[in-house]
């Protein structure tokens, strides 16, 4: 089937077939491999987009429930000249190794700043409890976060 | 005469400077090897085995074949070169040989048009099994002598005794390296019957030295390319799709695609060994070792890859850092039909660790000393033999230093009350406050940096000037650690030049750099990079008889002698360099000998809140001091520490390979449990900086210690606030209440 969605502030069109995800139809269809596919099963959170204004895994949405629905990818975060803070804060904190959890934190990250602009540390620690970093124990991935809530780093 | 004023160059060593990548990664834009998309390019994928021992009997690809959109359908048959690959025994089929040898081995790759297409063509093939008993006892492959390699360790006077004597008996489960990305990669055929291959990596030259003979090429007709990888930790250090996608792609004169979904990436690469490991300490009534005798039995799995360096790693350090004159080791590597291991962070040192350092605490308890005070009566210090091997150790070993300095980072306020978040169990609300039990726990951890044992290990890079500061060309894997940032800083530092790009040669450009492994690349490629900037920036001042060097080109006295831009213009200046570390030896028949290039140490002091009601373990923080010779990049070391250590928690209290006949039974991230943020402890830091012998700047490889010793301090400070006796990791809650 033909969908129609938002994604990015852009209208596209994409062509679905049966069960298939939301993070494939980005990544394959849409060209847009910034949401990570790294378990599938909505354990990581590596592909974490804000679909109609939730926080959702990509992996676990059927694109085919997507007709209509406006998208925001990592991709979607940054414009031409500026990086999103929370990008900002990730690479001057450290807050990036491999980089692949990073998409999935940057959007979380972003979302939860949107809701709750000065969130506490533990609040930060469990709005991105469902992302899963491999490579940096979360240390400089938090500091980046509080350097911008005004929390100690 | 006018002096113009110039500032030191920026960038350089010891700056947290950021990494290069790092922009592209936060906004989805760095192109990692799952990523990579080519023109008319085809989906593979793998038929399994769904036995960890079994017969094919009957196996049929046609009715796959005829699904449309398959390309093509390729079993062992298949293979035209060398049938069998293995980085140090060629042992493991590229595709079954007929006996499938464990859970999850490749037996069928097929290419078709897209992934649901090829995964069709999967489930379509026509395939029957006779299950045979599956070996999953190490111990009984060992007494059958199926064994990968043993090591035998004699020094000293196996006869020896002390009047103090502990004993104890410790295992540790199999760890998944479980980097975020999973394996992938894309082959492309070059149209003259080679191929190219972007794919998941450590090594490209050890991954290229293994698949042209398998794909009957010569080693020029298949390169092998630097991929995005999303981490590694050993993972990525052997072979999983990379010759099926190059034999795929061959076939179909088409680029073909891999991606390992999770489930298949638990399958598709090497673990963590699991160990059992029988420990006797003998110590006077000072508590002075006086013999140590140790028997460690790894499970290495159906294949060998890199068991016999692991066992290495696991014999030689069983003893940990300290001084002892006897010393009686037995170790061996066996093969069963378990799911093949190989390297993982701390490549055998982390097992030992975990079953010394209990014996040390146990040995403290039972003299009634102090556990670090024990430590320090024993630790060893540059010059000393090594315990094991007899091997005099060079260059800075702070062991004393380490301890002492995580002594005095200040222990935590006591436990922290009401709030739930901050409990063992966490928001569950099933602990009560005044059931909590605090403990700390010490560990100290000790390793070799780099190859060891007579490997010829070494690093090209090669630095080109360009009319605006320099190329730095290499192969060495960048997996997230940060080696490119440190070898632009190494390379400014030398040079005075700002300009520093990264090139990141594949197989046919330029020579090996050795593997991201072993703790070695800051120092090797490190070095590469340092001997060659030395090296060029002599031969410019020499020729144009200047005094400095910048981005603007040669000076002498303060003027400007060439430009960088004339220089180059006058002809390619590139300098190239194949650096070697301090030379090392097979050991004799007793394991005696030379066989380490330079060792790290570091501490850990672990602070737990633990329910004993209900087995929670809330880790609060994890304390480290670590032995670094000198820190590049403060930034970047610090994130090392941190994740290094969230993974030795893990294998403390989270992380555990559950097998059932050679099954794995939590091959999923739902199954398999990560560390959270709401898991992860604090982490204090102290770097310890005496510059080591050799390495850019007297730095060390710091990627490894972290993962080593926190394991141990984490169970030790549970056994602090539980008072049992807790010997397998990971520490499950039954093991707490004592189900």
């Amino acid at each position: 089937m033909l969908i129609e969605l938002t994604v990015n502030g852009e209208a596209r069109v994409a062509t679905v077939n049966g069960a298939e995800s939301l993070l494939n139809v980005l990544r394959n269809e849409l060209r847009l491999p910034g949401s990570k596919n790294a378990c599938e099963q909505g354990e990581c959170g590596s592909c974490s987009v804000v679909l109609d204004g939730e926080l959702v895994c990509s992996c676990l949405v059927m694109a085919a429930d997507c007709d209509g629905a406006d998208v925001v990818t990592v991709e979607g975060l940054a414009d031409d000249e500026w990086l999103h803070p929370v990008q900002a804060a990730l690479v001057e904190a450290g807050g990036v190794q491999c980089g692949f959890c990073t998409p999935g934190f940057v959007v979380a990250a972003a979302h939860l700043l949107e809701h709750n602009p000065a969130p506490s540390r533990e609040e930060i620690e469990e709005a991105l409890s469902g992302n899963i970093c491999r490579c940096t124990g979360y240390g400089a991935i938090l500091r980046a976060l509080e350097s911008l809530t005004g929390g100690a780093s | 005469m006018t002096v113009p004023t110039r500032v030191k160059v920026r960038g350089g060593v010891g700056e947290s400077v950021a990494r290069p990548d790092g922009i592209p990664k936060v906004v989805g834009a760095f192109a990692y090897a799952s990523d990579l998309w080519a023109e008319g390019m085809l989906w593979g994928a793998t038929l399994r085995s769904p036995h960890a021992r079994a017969r094919i009997t009957r196996l049929d690809t046609a009715p796959a074949l005829a699904l449309d959109g398959v390309w093509a359908v390729l079993t062992q048959d298949d293979v035209p070169g060398a049938p069998t690959f293995g980085q140090l025994q060629r042992d493991q089929p590229v595709l079954c040989d007929g006996e499938v040898r464990y859970w999850g081995e490749p037996i069928v790759v097929v290419a078709a048009d897209d992934l649901d297409t090829a995964r069709r063509a999967v489930a379509a093939i026509d395939i029957a099994y006779e299950p045979l008993d599956p070996q999953i006892d190490p111990e009984e492959a060992d007494g059958r002598d199926d064994v990968f390699r043993r090591m035998r360790i004699r020094r000293g006077d196996a006869a020896a005794t002390g009047e103090i004597v502990v004993e104890g008996y410790y295992e540790t489960a199999s760890q998944d390296q479980a980097p975020l990305g999973t394996e992938a990669g894309l082959a492309i055929p070059d149209g003259h019957g080679g191929v190219d291959l972007w794919a998941t990596s450590q090594w490209v030259h050890v991954d290229h030295e293994q698949i042209h003979p398998c794909l009957g090429l010569d080693p020029g007709e298949v390169r092998c390319h630097p991929a995005g990888i999303g981490g590694a930790f050993g993972a990525r250090e052997d072979i999983s799709l990379h010759i099926h996608l190059c034999l795929l792609a061959l076939r179909t004169g088409r680029p073909v695609k891999m991606v390992y979904d999770r489930a298949e990436s638990f399958v598709g690469h090497v673990k963590r060994h699991a160990a059992r490991m029988w420990y006797r300490h003998e110590a006077d009534p000072g508590g002075n070792l006086v013999k140590v005798e140790a028997r460690v039995v790894l499970d290495g799995g159906a294949y060998a890859h890199t068991s016999e360096a692991v066992l290495a790693n696991a014999a030689y350090f069983a003893v940990g850092p300290y001084r002892c004159d006897n010393v009686v080791v037995d170790a061996v590597a066996a093969r069963t039909n378990n799911p093949p291991c190989g390297a993982m962070r701390g490549f055998g040192a982390v097992q030992v660790c975990f079953a010394y350092e209990a014996q040390m605490d146990l040995l403290a308890a039972r003299l009634g000393i102090d556990s670090l005070e024990l430590r320090r009566r024993n630790v060893l210090a540059p010059g000393d033999p090594m315990p094991t091997t007899g091997q005099r150790i060079e260059g800075a070993l702070p062991i004393r230093e380490v301890i002492d300095a995580l002594e005095e980072i200040p222990l935590p306020a006591e436990i922290a009350g009401n709030d739930p978040r901050l409990l063992p169990g966490g928001t569950g609300l099933t602990t009560p406050p005044d059931r909590v039990r605090r403990g700390v726990g010490y560990a100290v951890g000790f390793k070799n940096l780099a190859f060891s044992e007579g490997f010829d290990d070494y690093a090209e890079a090669r630095i080109v000037l360009t009319p605006t500061g320099v190329e730095v060309h290499t192969a060495a894997i960048e997996v997230g650690q940060g080696l490119v940032t440190v070898c632009q800083q190494i390379a400014r530092s030398v040079l005075g030049i700002e300009q520093v790009t990264l090139v990141a040669d594949d197989t046919s450009e330029i020579g090996s750099a050795g593997s991201t492994s072993a703790s070695r690349q800051t120092q090797m490629t490190g070095g590469a990079v340092h001997q060659a900037a030395v090296e060029l920036r002599r031969r410019l001042l020499v020729q144009y008889d200047g005094d400095d060097l910048d981005d603007d080109g040669v000076w002498r006295r303060g003027e400007m002698v060439v430009s960088l831009a004339d220089v180059c213009a006058s002809g390619k200046v590139e300098q190239h360099v194949r650096f070697r570390h301090p030379e090392t030896h097979p050991t004799d028949e007793n394991g005696q000998g030379d066989p380490h290039a330079g060792f790290a140490v570091a501490a850990h002091r672990a602070v737990v809140d633990v329910d004993p009601d209900l087995g929670l373990v809330r880790v609060v923080r994890v304390d480290t001091a670590q032995d670094v010779g000198r820190i590049l990049n403060p930034t970047a070391a610090r994130g090392q520490v941190e994740g290094g250590i969230l993974q030795g928690v893990g294998l403390a209290v989270l992380e555990g390979l559950v097998l059932d006949q050679g099954r794995i039974l939590n091959a999923s991230f739902t199954d398999y449990l990560l560390a959270t943020t709401l898991d992860a402890p604090d982490v204090e830091m102290r770097f310890i900086e005496q510059p080591d012998h050799w390495g850019p700047f007297g730095a060390k490889g710091i990627g490894e210690p972290p993962t080593i010793s926190s394991t141990p301090a984490v169970v030790a400070a549970i056994r602090d606030a539980i008072g049992c006796h807790l010997y397998r990791v990971p520490v499950l809650p039954q093991d707490i209440v004592g189900l």
